[in-house]
């Protein structure tokens, strides 16, 4: 049964998001996402000050049987990306909502956060996904 | 696991396990319109028919006394290379994707990949690909993926290249997006120079600069200068080499201040006979950063569960069976067969036979060009230093040369006027340690004789 934090919002792709006090978010990718992906070993990140639009493939996370597309979840800028997972790809694996975040945006619209699943919809879509 | 054709009754028994009426009927979903039609084939020839055909059109290759370089060599094989190629256990090897049953194509694969970093001084190989041409298309596609900084799918590539090269790669890159900026060759000394780097780049960036060395005159390039003018303007160098030439001359990693970031290449030289053009295999290295956009196949070394040492294919998720359209290519295979005779070709020959190799076809090559200009009207074209090919300058058409030396079993070279219309009378010559002073002096004989009449 994966780990689905009440505190945070969540794509259909299986990426989440945080939203932080200075206006950014965090985005990474879920519980759900990594087991199903398996030991990841390389993470291809954005470039800081690339700008993405919602739905946009900005990251690829690789693991020893796949590599998937990571999509921007809202439009915006990438303010920063996890420089340590270029050493540590596991932290995805053992951490995916921590230690394993992928890359922080300063959004173009925050309002587009509201549109995404919460973690109420998100685990129906999990569950769904089971049969 | 020996190959044994089906038998009528294996077949029987077959179809009748699945409940089939008979193998057309295995294709009932394909719609009759889609259908192939009887195919018009002539009726089956028997093996001493087919062995009379097959005399009869080998007789007609001959075995002329070749003097023809301009991409593909004619080089000693050593027996023992050809006697091991041929065994069942390589000649019939299938490709290694079940680990388990692949350790000893695996390996030879491994060897080969570290020989060839070895040689071209830069980190990572692949197990090959078709050949030098195609792998350098592969290398331009690499340089854009790769140089994100640059943000340019522009790639600057030197007339003094192979035509064929060229025409390769455009064909290749053209439907992707990737302009390719031809840059002039200097006419004295058929090199490339920065100046001409510099007009032809003009303003905007480039993703990649291609550096042959030597080039398709064999003229020896600058390629120190030629690979920091590139980084400086942030593009990465892309390296074609001739493999034999590595034995005596300074790597791609090592050139410039940092050294190449890509170097690619034509691997028959290395244990493949001229073979009327093929098959032949591509060579690619590249530095350690540029790892995962290396396209092709990959052979690891690791260790099993049992912690016991094995090979296996890794970094698939650049392959296409997982990467699927945004796989780093779309060819997923190797020339095996090539790459095992060139493993071991270059394991027989070692450094130092490398070595003398190239110092023999070096000193060949400028006794022959000696010998040939000694005749009036013929001339160097280009004032640099050579490897193992010249370009001379004719008084009288290349082509007409070209065919009076054929009818005395010589090939004199390679015409360079269809490609390069501003040479004139220009040919290409190419003397390797197979061509010694008999054989020198017998072309010098004929060319004598055509020019005295």
């Amino acid at each position: 049964m994966s780990n689905v934090p009440a505190e945070l919002r969540y794509t259909k792709d299986h990426e989440w998001l945080r939203r932080e006090d200075d206006g950014s978010v965090t985005v990474g990718i879920t519980d759900h996402a990594q087991e199903q992906l398996g030991d990841l070993v390389f993470v291809e990140l954005p470039e800081v000050g690339a700008s993405c639009d919602a739905g946009a493939e900005c990251c690829v996370v690789e693991s020893v049987k796949a590599a998937s597309d990571v999509y921007c979840p809202i439009a915006g800028e990438v303010s920063a990306v996890n420089e340590s997972l270029a050493d540590s790809p596991e932290a995805i694996n053992t951490d995916a909502y921590g230690e394993g975040w992928l890359f922080r945006l300063a959004p173009t619209d925050a309002a587009a956060i509201d549109a995404l699943l919460d973690a109420e919809a998100y685990q129906a879509l999990l569950e769904a996904e089971d049969h | 696991m020996p190959f044994i054709p089906h038998t009528e009754d294996d077949v029987r028994a077959m179809l009748e396990t699945i409940g089939a009426d008979s193998v057309a009927a295995l294709f009932d979903e394909i719609p009759a319109s889609l259908r192939c039609p009887p195919l018009e084939v002539p009726e089956g020839l028997n093996e001493a028919a087919v062995g009379r055909l097959m005399h009869a059109r080998a007789a007609q290759d001959g075995q002329p006394l070749c003097f023809a370089g301009a991409g593909a060599y004619d080089h000693h094989v050593p027996a023992a290379v050809w006697e091991l190629v041929t065994r069942g256990e390589f000649y019939t090897a299938y490709t290694p994707y079940q680990a388990e049953a692949s350790q000893g194509t695996l390996q030879v694969l491994y060897e080969f990949q570290t020989m060839m970093t070895r040689l071209t001084g830069l980190e990572v190989s692949n197990a090959s690909l078709y050949d030098g041409a195609s792998a350098l298309a592969e290398a331009a596609l690499m340089a854009v993926r790769g140089n994100r900084k640059a943000k340019s799918h522009r790639i600057l590539i030197p007339r003094s290249l192979h035509p064929a090269y060229r025409k390769t790669v455009r064909a290749i890159v053209h439907n992707q997006g990737i302009e390719l900026v031809e840059v002039p060759f200097d006419p004295a000394g058929g090199h490339t120079t920065v100046a001409a780097l510099e007009a032809a780049a003009g303003d905007a960036g480039f993703a990649g600069l291609v550096i042959p060395q030597p080039n398709y005159f064999g003229v020896l390039e600058e390629v120190d200068e030629l690979t920091d003018w590139a980084h400086n303007h942030d593009a990465l160098a892309i390296a074609v080499v001739n493999p034999v030439a590595l034995g005596l001359l300074a790597p791609p990693g090592d050139w410039g201040d940092k050294g190449a970031d890509i170097a690619c290449g034509e691997g028959q030289p290395l244990g493949a006979p001229l073979s009327s053009g093929g098959p032949y295999f591509g060579f690619l290295t590249c530095s350690g950063a540029l790892t995962r956009q290396i396209p092709g196949r990959i052979a690891g070394r690791t260790v099993d569960l049992d912690g016991k040492p094995g090979f296996t294919l890794t970094l698939q998720a650049r392959e296409q069976h997982i990467r699927r359209s945004k796989a780093t290519s779309n060819i997923c295979t190797n020339q095996g067969l090539l790459v095992t005779a060139a493993t071991i070709h270059m394991a027989l020959l070692g450094p130092g036979g490398l070595a003398r190799v190239a110092r023999a076809s070096a000193a060949n090559t400028r006794a022959l060009v000696a010998s040939l200009t000694a005749q009036p009207g013929v001339e160097p074209l280009f004032d640099r230093p050579v490897f193992h090919e010249a370009a001379l300058r004719l008084p009288l058409p290349a082509d007409q040369l070209l065919r009076t030396l054929a009818a005395n079993d010589v090939v004199g070279g390679v015409a360079l006027e269809p490609d390069y219309p501003e040479l004139g009378n220009a040919l290409l010559v190419c003397a390797t340690e197979q061509r010694g002073g008999e054989d020198i002096a017998a072309y010098a004989e004929h060319l004598q004789r055509i020019l005295e009449h």
